[in-house]
């Protein structure tokens, strides 16, 4: 009768996109600067 | 400051956390699952914060055609829409155990469906529209009708057939938050979800100024490969 | 307040020399209908209560084909930037494709409802007058939006898709109550359905004054 599941399931759900945003952001972010690092040194040639 | 928000942010969320799971007590007729609401509610919260920073965002961007509006009102809508799918996705799951289905068609649950399909078009729109100035501007022309649609759905739900389960109407007066603990969650929860929020919107915003500057760059390198050759 | 005459004036000798929009969009109203009543396949004593779902589900696809038609011609020949470099006021432009559209969609309406009425065996004539207000409202607001949003959807990658993307879920709160309206209509006079038609009344307002203030954003270069 406990409904325990349920509320694992809900928290789970938030945790999951709360966290698998941040990571694509995170991601996304660092190769865009690394990318940035190195045009940046090919037009300072 | 840069490190002092996410600090900030996580000791709010752990505060949150805490006074869900181990002060509030258990609510009397829904059990353990009424601990979802409170990060149900702060999410939906979040999300129309979101959607209606987009239609501010949009009309300074149109007003004065700042790249940083445009920015910010890109990066509340992707925001907005995660909260709302987020509300989308836990309603179902309180709503199971309690009323015995997945899904009705309520007057709020109908508006939350609607509100996400509006801010999902208008992510489709910035993705695939094209790479055109324009598109920009008719992002920031949908995310003012957008939000000027709100109370209207608000008011043309309520001519729906609707049928309110009494556990609805009960958290609808806020007779169903008896303990004060209760309000403390939930506003504890709304604080944290709404500094999450804010702190994406940010790193949302800084990863679009690095693609900005990045194409810039990229211009600036064929121009000059096209020069050498 | 010339210039969107004008422009409303061109619309219709456009249509009423080759009558291309008019005849595609009768046709396709006429055959969402027949999709639309075999789809249900109600026994005849049930089929009336299907008359408001049937007659907006027809109307909002329906108009979504002529109203984007309509941007379309304007986009060959590039005949929309000949107009933006006239001496008219984008506003005006607006106004006067608004006027074109709601002529165009009154038109599939006079076609439409009557055969809604024929198929679902629900006579309509008793009810007309507060048939024709909620006619008038929901074709008003839909047109309001759909000008605007057309105007959009031909100068993005994707047009195809991106009219009904864009415009279906800012127009749920029209279909919920141009329906309940109807619904209302049908049971018993305009009275009924005063809550509806506010909420059309307010829907038309807003969405024109908008569409009105915010078109010169759209079409600006």
């Amino acid at each position: 009768m406990t409904h325990f599941p349920y509320l694992f399931a809900a928290y789970a759900v938030v945790w999951l996109g709360l966290f698998g945003y941040l990571l694509r952001l995170g991601r996304r972010s660092r190769e865009l600067e690394e990318e940035l690092r190195d045009l940046r040194r090919q037009l300072g040639r | 400051m840069r490190r002092v928000f996410p600090a900030v942010t996580c000791v709010t969320m752990l505060a949150a956390l805490y006074l869900i799971f181990m002060v509030v007590p258990t609510e009397q007729q829904m059990g353990i699952v009424q601990r979802i609401f409170y990060f149900h509610v702060s999410s939906a919260w979040m999300a129309f914060l979101g959607f209606f920073l987009v239609a501010g965002a949009s009309a300074v961007y149109l007003w004065n055609g700042s790249r940083g509006a445009d920015r910010l009102a890109e990066a509340a809508a992707e925001v907005g829409v995660l909260f709302c799918s987020l509300v989308l996705v836990t309603g179902p799951i309180w709503a199971r155990p309690i009323w015995g289905v997945w899904w009705t068609w309520d007057p709020r649950l109908t508006m939350t469906v609607i509100l996400w399909a509006i801010y999902a078009s208008y992510l489709m729109l910035r993705a695939f529209g094209g790479e055109d100035e324009a598109v920009q501007r008719y992002a920031a022309v949908l995310g003012i009708i957008g939000v000027l649609d709100i109370p209207i759905i608000m008011v043309s739900v309520r001519l729906l057939r609707g049928m309110h389960p009494a556990v609805i109407a009960r958290n609808e007066g806020g007779s169903g938050l008896v303990d004060p603990w209760m309000r403390i969650a939930l506003v504890v929860s709304a604080v944290a979800l709404i500094l999450v929020g804010s702190w994406l919107m940010q790193l949302r915003v800084r990863a679009s100024r690095l693609a900005e500057e990045m194409a810039a760059l990229r211009r600036e390198t064929e121009a000059r490969q096209g020069e050498v050759a | 307040m010339r210039g969107a005459l004008a422009i409303f004036r061109k619309d219709m000798s456009i249509e009423w020399r080759t009558r291309e929009g008019l005849s595609s969009v009768l046709v396709l109203g006429l055959l969402l209908l027949v999709v639309l009543t075999v789809a249900y396949d109600a026994p005849p004593e049930a089929a009336p209560a299907l008359v408001p779902s049937v007659l907006w589900a027809t109307f909002l696809f329906t108009g979504l084909l002529g109203v984007q038609r309509g941007f379309l011609l304007e986009r060959e020949n590039d005949c929309l930037s000949g107009l933006l470099v006239s001496p008219i006021d984008p506003a005006a432009i607006y106004l006067g494709k608004l006027a074109a559209n709601v002529a165009l969609l009154a038109v599939m309406q006079l076609v439409v409802v009557p055969l809604v009425g024929l198929f679902l065996h629900l006579d309509l004539m008793p009810v007309l007058p507060g048939l024709l207000v909620v006619l008038a409202l929901g074709n008003l607001g839909f047109a309001a939006l759909a000008t605007l949003f057309a105007a959009i959807s031909v100068r993005v990658r994707a047009r195809e898709v991106m009219l009904p993307l864009l415009l279906l879920p800012l127009l749920v709160p029209l279909l919920i109550g141009t329906v309940s309206a109807t619904r209302s209509v049908l049971a018993g006079g305009l009275t009924l359905a005063s809550d509806a038609l506010g909420v059309l009344a307010c829907f038309d307002v807003i969405f024109a004054v908008a569409g009105w203030l915010l078109f010169a954003y759209v079409v600006r270069d």
